[in-house]
């Protein structure tokens, strides 16, 4: 197998990157409990984990996340499982590792610390940056080729999150996301930070990707990559979800199709964006039919 | 403006400063603390739930203000105790199973309590047969369920169906809430109440008690 170019070459080149899509929604599929933390997975079901991270190498991802969204040590503390953070994170990795076989580079995911910041919350931000170093060195130590800083609100702990795994590993590529919602006044995270701050925020603390993951289907993103497309220079990530999830039957189901993924997503591409993933709701199959549009799109170009 | 608009003022703004201290004055002026409890502090915090539904504001504002509310109200605590005002009913509110969002949940507590309601608060992730468990124990006239997610929405069902179970329906009532949660979802599990905010709730469960 050929030795893969890096990852800041393949940006730099201007190319389509395809990120992975769902990973918690695919567990509850595969026996997660709803509440249980999907960190658990990776010691009790390391299998399971293999298996989708291996789907979406096989549906043609670039980049596979790691099962680490909520693997810092302070949101594991919600679930009592603190102690095992540092095994959780670099048996996460080798398992995409595994599964991506040289085929994809594994991304190392991380998501928000579930804690409130001062003023308003009651967190020292200090801690919260100790909790992220912590966890940026964990993955980085495994061996990760990027990290994925995402669905964060609060853009403080968003650039502490990013600023934490430059700190600890300068040269290895990060990309932000934040979830927004569509307000009267435009696109706002429920702490009220706009696109334009956070692609200001996240580009000032080293950023090398910065966009939007769930909390939309794909629709809104367009208009979220629009946004960001017009107030930052770097490339922009997008990973939306399969639509917003509706309870059928006791389960929670997400409506749009990998057809309907795949065709809107050349709007992203059309809006400048450089790499596109998935988040709630989506599956293998979104990622097969976003491969084969981009592959048509690009042979186009 | 008078001090009681200004509380309300303090609370909207989420200075905890400027509430304890003017909360303080209108104490030693002998206002009816209950007087201060629903003209300053709930009057200002239903502003901040109405400006927060609008999108007007921000979470960081609607955390702010809780604790400025909370600022005056450990102040008026223990007159209200000491007045031996009856509590209007008791309440067991929690998250369902599987759900750690807690941020609705505990101002629906906080204004719950500002109504005189003693309230219970099982914290998050609370199992179906605890909420039932913990009301019975208590002798609660009201359980109150919040849900952020949609997958944890169904926990709700399951607590009205231990009630019917053990012939509680009825005795104890029930109170469902949070982002996803709907009238016509808590009409569809058999729940005697829905509350689409905080304030809203409040009034709901006034009804529900006949209070
Ligand atoms: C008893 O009667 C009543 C009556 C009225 C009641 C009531 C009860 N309860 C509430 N009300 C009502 O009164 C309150 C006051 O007006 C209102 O309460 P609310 O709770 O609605 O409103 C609060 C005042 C403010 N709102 C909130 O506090 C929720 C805000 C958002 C941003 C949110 C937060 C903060 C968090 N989250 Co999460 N989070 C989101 C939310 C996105 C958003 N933009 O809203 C939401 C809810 N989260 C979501 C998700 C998916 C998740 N979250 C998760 C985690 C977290 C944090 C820990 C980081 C944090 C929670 C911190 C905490 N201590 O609560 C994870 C789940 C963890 C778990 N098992 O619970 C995770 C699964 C993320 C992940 N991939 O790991 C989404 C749910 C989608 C869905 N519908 O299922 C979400 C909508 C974000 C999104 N846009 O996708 C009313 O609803």
């Amino acid at each position: 197998m050929r030795e893969m170019e890096t990852l800041s070459n393949r940006l730099a080149s201007g190319a389509v990157l395809l990120v992975d899509g769902a990973t918690g929604t695919m567990l509850l599929e595969r026996g997660l409990e709803p509440g249980k933390a999907p960190e658990s997975f990776t010691l009790s079901h390391p299998e399971v984990l293999e298996d989708i991270a291996r789907q979406y190498v096989s549906a043609g991802a670039d980049i596979v996340g790691t099962n680490t969204f909520g693997a810092s040590p302070m949101r594991l503390e919600l679930y009592g499982l603190a102690d095992r953070a540092e095994e959780l994170n670099r048996e996460a990795v080798a398992t995409v590792r595994r599964a991506a076989a040289g085929r994809a580079y594994v991304a190392g995911s991380v998501g928000p610390s579930g804690a409130m910041l001062t003023p308003h919350g009651d967190t020292d931000p200090r801690d919260v940056y100790e909790n992220f170093r912590s966890q940026m060195q964990w993955l980085a130590d495994a061996g990760v080729d990027c990290v994925c800083v995402e669905t964060m609100l609060d853009l403080t702990e968003a650039t502490l999150a990013v600023q934490a795994a430059k700190d600890v590993s300068p040269h290895t590529p990060v990309t932000a996301t934040m979830t927004f919602d569509e307000t009267p006044r435009g696109f706002f995270t429920v702490m009220g930070v706009s696109v334009e701050a956070a692609a200001a925020g996240l580009a000032d603390a080293g950023a090398d990707a910065v966009g939007s993951n769930c909390g939309s289907g794909i629709e809104v993103m367009i208009r979220i990559a629009e946004e960001f497309r017009r107030v930052s220079d770097l490339p922009i990530i997008i990973q939306p979800n399969a639509g917003l999830p509706e309870i059928e039957g006791g389960k929670a189901v997400y409506s749009e199709t990998p057809e309907f993924t795949a065709d809107r997503a050349r709007l992203l591409i059309d809006a400048g964006v450089r790499i596109i993933g998935g988040c709630c709701g989506t599956t293998p199959d979104h990622t097969r039919a976003v491969r084969e549009m981009v592959n048509e799109h690009q042979g186009a170009a | 403006m008078g001090l009681l608009d200004q509380i309300a003022e303090g609370v909207i703004n989420g200075d905890d400063e400027q509430v304890a201290q003017l909360t303080q004055q209108v104490i030693e002026q002998n206002r009816p603390p209950k007087q201060i409890l629903d003209v300053g502090l709930i009057a200002g915090m239903n502003i901040v739930g109405q400006r927060f539904k609008a999108h007007e504001i921000f979470l960081p504002d609607v955390l702010l203000a809780a604790k400025a509310m909370y600022a005056g109200m450990d102040l008026l605590k223990p007159l209200l105790i000491a007045q031996g005002i009856p509590s209007v009913g008791r309440v067991v509110i929690g998250t369902v199973r599987g759900d750690l969002h807690d941020i609705g949940k505990n101002l629906v507590g906080i204004m719950l309590k500002g109504a005189g309601f003693d309230v219970i608060d099982l914290g998050r992730d609370v199992a179906p047969e605890e909420m039932v468990r913990a009301a019975k124990e208590q002798d609660a006239a009201v359980i109150g369920m919040s849900a952020l997610l949609t997958t944890t929405m169904p926990a709700m069902g399951e607590v009205v169906q231990l009630l019917k179970q053990e012939k509680l329906d009825g005795k104890i009532k029930t109170i469902v809430g949070g982002a996803p949660v709907s009238k016509d979802f808590a009409h569809g599990i058999g729940a005697d109440a829905y509350g689409f905010d905080a304030a809203n709730a409040v009034d709901r469960v006034r009804q529900l008690v006949g209070a």
